[in-house]
């Protein structure tokens, strides 16, 4: 079982601050870390791993100070480590992304077979969920999103079932192999690595590919060429005008509560004043 | 199996020092380090001396994250509405190689521990390291992680685990720390633009200024505060003995958030954007709190072996110091083919009680007790200051020789004749 997960180095949102003079984004000093929701993908990828053997490889396509997070991914537990950075990818949106990322898996498969591509339910930076749909696409491979749980792998039949969230309930899912899986958080836990596995990642040779080395032949589909998505704004709504209002009555019992809110309901709308009106 | 030539535990100053020298020796050295990375747990503005880590990377002005060299000292003593005090600049201070920086550590362990990694350490971060392992004669042979599989082994294992140093505890090399032995020190970083920082404290480029602050602020607590301009922000904090705390059942955001409100302080750092809020132990017990800092096949090396200067808040630079030449007294034995036995090993202390480390914290021995048994030094004294002051500087129709005479009864009415002078013999003795 050979899976490729994608993962992408963002900015720890949860460290970010507006300046609250400037209102510029702060960036100094807020590390950056994996996509949180990647790692529930690459846990997913190693468990499949410790059931199966195999091996995991991990890719991300970013500048070359994301070799970082590739050496954690490694710490993790995955075996291989490629970074796709080449300044030709500068300015890609989703659409070069998917395409930059599905040549490098192709030159992956071409030593050792693809059987899983993971990748996490989206970024907390894009929010966009689209990468993952969009290598399974150009790559034509099963597309298996917001995956809670892999139920099941028959390596034999080459089918694989899955628990998958959908509106109002779960789906279980069967498909074939070669599939690719976003996978829903919370569904897992990242695990505490060995500390062989430490050693490892702190020894690995990391690769790095450029573009040629990913295979990419075509090179008005990566970076800003290939990116027809346009950012004309970025901008905070403004906090919803609406205040709430606390109802308090002295001493009162809470059915004089209700009523003093039902009186305030009535007043600001009138319909409802009437509709309870009828059925009263 | 893992095995190494030495293993330093902790990528503070201390660690950083010591895994430096060595890797760049030849020697095969493994750093662990319980943070994220380097620095992840240090994140407060500092005071760097430049001489201690002259010694160990000489050229490190060229790429050190620096926020600005110190060019003025003030020292202030305050009561709640005023203070008294001294500023020293010079523009000795501007002329390079500068002898003080102002830098924030995060940014600063970071960059040492690139440096590190360059001089060819392995560095494994994420990691604690649990006890140390120990063969039957007791020689310290190698470390036990929190991860599975976690030994690890070398000839010679350096305690470089800051103030806490659980493991030198563990192993019953250090005894517990005594609450009177360690300061709590809080700190935040208070961010706004350069200009506004120049302006305040009348600098330009990268000139900075340090103010040391003592007396009411610590409400009568054995401590001091300090506020350093960096090169975008301030760094402002106060620090108290952990005892101190716990008699006063005060907590040392309190006592910073009183001090900010300071009407000579507050202007200062007004308009800021706090970011950060730190709080920390620092080893002052001095030099009768050291423990031994060497065994069969370990030493200690930094705050673990409580090698701070708290009268001149110095602790970075004895860290460095102290890591380099533990890694000195290595590569010496190693180059000898000698084994890192307690006997040989004993010349690290000797390089030690060569060096300013052993002879400053000798020096202010009896600082910390002074201090710890007179607190009037945090508060009868800082008033009765600035009360001198205000006296004999408002102008209202009394004459000079009356308001003297007012000013010396007010002291002896706080304090008693023999009480000051006893004062003034203690601390001239532990001056001395
Ligand atoms: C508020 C404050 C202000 C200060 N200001 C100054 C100043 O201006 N100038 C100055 O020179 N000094 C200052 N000091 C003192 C200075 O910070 C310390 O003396 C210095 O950091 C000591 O370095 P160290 O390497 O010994 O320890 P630390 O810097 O504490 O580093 C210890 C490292 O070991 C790691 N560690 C601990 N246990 C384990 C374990 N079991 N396994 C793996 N890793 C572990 C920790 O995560 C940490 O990274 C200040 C201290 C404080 C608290």
């Amino acid at each position: 079982m050979h899976s490729v997960v994608c993962i992408k180095q963002v900015p720890d949102s949860a460290q970010i601050r507006v300046h609250p003079v400037t209102n510029t984004i702060m960036r100094q000093g807020v590390p950056a870390i994996i996509n949180p929701y990647d790692l529930f993908a690459l846990e997913e990828a190693l468990r499949l791993k410790d059931r199966f053997g195999g091996k995991v490889t991990v890719i991300t396509m970013g500048p070359p100070q994301a070799e970082v997070a590739l050496r954690k991914a490694l710490s993790f537990g995955a075996d291989d480590a490629i970074l796709v950075t080449d300044k030709s990818f500068a300015g890609a949106d989703t659409l070069a992304t998917s395409y930059a990322l599905a040549a490098t898996i192709r030159q992956i498969a071409k030593e050792s077979p693809v059987d899983m591509v993971f990748t996490g339910k989206q970024t907390i930076d894009g929010d966009t969920a689209q990468v993952g749909p969009g290598i399974a696409k150009r790559m034509d491979l099963q597309l298996l999103t917001y995956v809670s749980r892999i139920v099941s792998v028959d390596q034999d039949k080459r089918e694989i079932v899955v628990e998958r969230r959908a509106e109002g309930g779960v789906q279980v899912l069967k498909t074939s192999l070669p599939c690719l899986i976003t996978m829903l958080e919370g569904s897992n836990q990242m695990r505490f690595g060995t500390m062989p596995d430490m050693f490892r990642a702190a020894r690995y040779e990391m690769k790095f590919w450029d573009k040629t080395a990913a295979g990419i032949e075509d090179v008005t589909k990566i970076g800003l060429k290939g990116s027809p998505t346009v950012v004309n704004k970025v901008f905070t709504p403004s906090p919803r005008s609406e205040k709430a209002e606390m109802i308090a009555v002295e001493g009162g019992s809470p059915a004089d509560v209700a009523v003093a809110l039902l009186a305030k309901m009535a007043a600001r709308f009138p319909l409802v004043e009437k509709e309870l009106a009828k059925r009263a | 199996m893992e095995k190494f030539d030495v293993i330093v535990v902790g990528a503070g100053p201390s660690g950083n020092a010591a895994a430096y020298t060595l890797a760049k020796a030849g020697l095969s050295v493994l750093q662990l380090e319980r943070g994220e990375a380097a620095g992840s747990k240090n994140v407060q503005g500092a005071i760097l001396y430049s001489d201690a880590l002259e010694k160990v990377i000489p050229n490190f002005r060229d790429d050190a994250p620096l926020e600005r060299h110190i060019i003025e000292q003030r020292m202030w003593v305050l009561d709640d509405e005023s203070f008294i005090g001294t500023h020293f600049r010079s523009d000795d201070f501007n002329k390079p190689p500068y002898n003080r920086y102002t830098i924030i550590r995060a940014k600063f362990d970071k960059w040492f521990s690139k440096k590190v990694q360059e001089a060819g350490a392995l560095i494994i971060s994420e990691t604690t390291v649990k006890e140390l392992l120990r063969d039957k004669s007791g020689k310290v042979v190698g470390v036990e992680t929190d991860r599975a599989d976690g030994k690890v082994y070398a000839d010679v294992v350096i305690m470089a685990d800051g103030v806490n140093s659980t493991l030198a505890r563990k192993a019953g090399f250090r005894p517990e720390l005594d609450p009177k032995h360690v300061a709590l020190a809080v700190k935040e970083i208070h961010f706004m633009p350069r200009e506004t920082v120049e302006q305040r404290f009348n600098i330009k480029d990268d000139e900075g200024v340090v103010i040391e602050m003592l007396g009411k602020i610590t409400q009568g607590m054995m401590g001091t505060g300090f506020l350093y301009t960096n090169s975008d922000s301030i760094s402002i904090g106060v620090g108290c003995m952990l005892s101190d705390f716990m008699e006063q059942k005060l907590t040392p955001y309190d006592l910073l958030e009183q001090m900010k409100r300071h009407p000579s302080i507050q202007p200062l750092i007004q308009g800021g954007e706090m970011k950060e809020y730190t709080a920390h132990l620092i080893p002052e017990g001095g030099y009768h709190a050291i423990p031994r800092v060497y065994g069969d096949g370990w030493m200690i090396v930094g705050d673990s072996g409580m090698f701070v200067n708290a009268v001149h808040r110095e602790g970075s630079n004895l860290a460095m110091t102290t890591g380099r030449m533990a890694a000195e007294t290595i590569i010496e034995l190693h180059r000898a083919g000698k084994p890192m036995s307690e006997a040989n090993l004993a010349l690290y202390k000797e390089r030690l009680d060569d060096s300013f480390v052993m002879k400053d914290l000798k020096k202010y021995k009896d600082m910390p007790d002074i201090f710890h048994s007179n607190n009037q030094f945090f508060t009868t004294y800082p008033e009765l200051l600035s009360r001198s002051a205000y006296t004999m500087l408002k102008v209202d129709g009394v004459d000079k020789l009356t308001k003297e005479k007012e000013i010396f009864a007010s002291f002896k009415e706080r304090r008693s004749l023999f009480g000051l002078l006893g004062d003034a013999f203690k601390l001239w003795r532990a001056f001395r």
